[in-house]
């Protein structure tokens, strides 16, 4: 986080050194996607702190956690091919799982899944590929986003 | 300027802010009758929260830099139908350069394709618009480490490349073409 920090600060310092108005923009523009977005993260927060205290930490280290085995891939596979969050929402959710005990192995097969496999946007895939090419490459994403998870996992 | 403060006010009372406004008013009682529950909850949701609007407002700010400086038209006009192994990586590049969700990409996609893109480099596109972009990585180095995003940035490379190889293979000789909608 700090290098983010930095980074986001050194990068400031050169756009505005190169171009005001140009910085003066991009800022506008990313805080208005952030304003734009606050609803969301404030209700995707609100749901999270209402289930982490519904769901027990034990149930969820049980079902999602290190020792879950494929039960808890299956549900990550599943939960990451079928939804349709952005990704702005996606990792700040993602780290508040990590710190309450689901598995990177889990984690990591939600997200690789839920980037590269779409099912709820393959009817305007296929408009534009065809119904062959969008299935195909939907399955090979699919088990392609399966390895990736489990690879990352065994090093994690 | 009176309208705009009614605007305003009527966006937070009817609109997106509704359900964040009746949580607020469920901590509000919680705390006045000292509900266990209440409490507990909201001891969560305050540390998320903190986290979040601290760190949030900076990395929108990198993106909507990242966003005027590198505009999609300014990356489009670089790329042709060069092919290769210089065609695959200027379409990884220009897919890097981008943001937002994956079916933004299939205008792209038939962009490239028109300009005379290959089938596997199309699909390489596609790869790397999901899983490579930028001001993504920047989001997963915040939140999940640098080590995890390097890990799965360095994984899933040769996934997608694969993917690209094997979606030619079948569909050359197949009549395979790309529409706009």
């Amino acid at each position: 986080m700090k290098f983010l920090l930095v980074f986001t600060l050194v990068s400031f310092i050169i756009s505005f050194l190169s171009d005001r108005n140009k910085t003066f923009a991009g800022t506008k523009k990313g805080l208005k996607m952030f304003l734009g977005l606050l609803p969301t993260i404030l209700n995707v927060l609100i749901l999270v702190s209402v289930f982490l205290y519904l769901v027990p930490k034990e149930t969820l280290i049980k079902i999602l956690g290190h020792n879950s085995g494929w039960l808890g891939i299956t549900i990550a596979a599943i939960l990451g091919s079928i939804s349709l969050i952005p990704m702005f929402i996606t990792y700040p959710l993602a780290a508040i799982l990590l710190k309450s005990g689901v598995s990177y192995r889990v984690l990591s097969v939600f997200i690789t899944t839920l980037l590269m496999v779409g099912i709820i946007t393959l009817p305007l895939e296929t408009k534009y590929f065809g119904i062959r090419a969008s299935i195909l490459r939907n399955i090979l994403s699919f088990i392609g986003a399966l390895i990736i998870g489990l690879v990352i996992g065994i090093f994690l | 300027m009176k309208e705009k403060i009614k605007k305003i006010i009527s966006k937070i009372f009817l609109g997106e802010y509704i359900f964040v406004l009746m949580f607020c008013l469920f901590l509000f009682f919680s705390n006045v009758f000292s509900w266990q529950s209440g409490l507990k909850i909201q001891k969560s949701f305050v540390l998320f929260f903190v986290e979040m609007i601290t760190f949030l407002p900076f990395m929108f700010i990198l993106v909507g830099l990242f966003d005027v400086w590198f505009s999609r038209e300014k990356i489009e006009k670089h790329i042709g139908g060069s092919s290769g192994i210089k065609g695959t990586v200027l379409c990884i590049l220009l897919a890097m350069l981008q943001a937002g969700p994956l079916y933004g990409a299939f205008p792209v996609a038939y962009l490239l394709w028109k300009k005379g893109a290959s089938i596997k480099n199309i699909f390489i596109y596609l790869g790397a618009f999901s899983t490579l972009k930028i001001p993504m990585i920047t989001f997963e180095i915040g939140f999940l480490g640098l080590k995890f995003s390097l890990l799965r940035t360095l994984v899933t490379l040769p996934v997608f490349i694969l993917i690209g190889y094997i979606m030619e293979l079948y569909l050359t000789d197949k009549n395979f073409e790309m529409k706009q909608p």
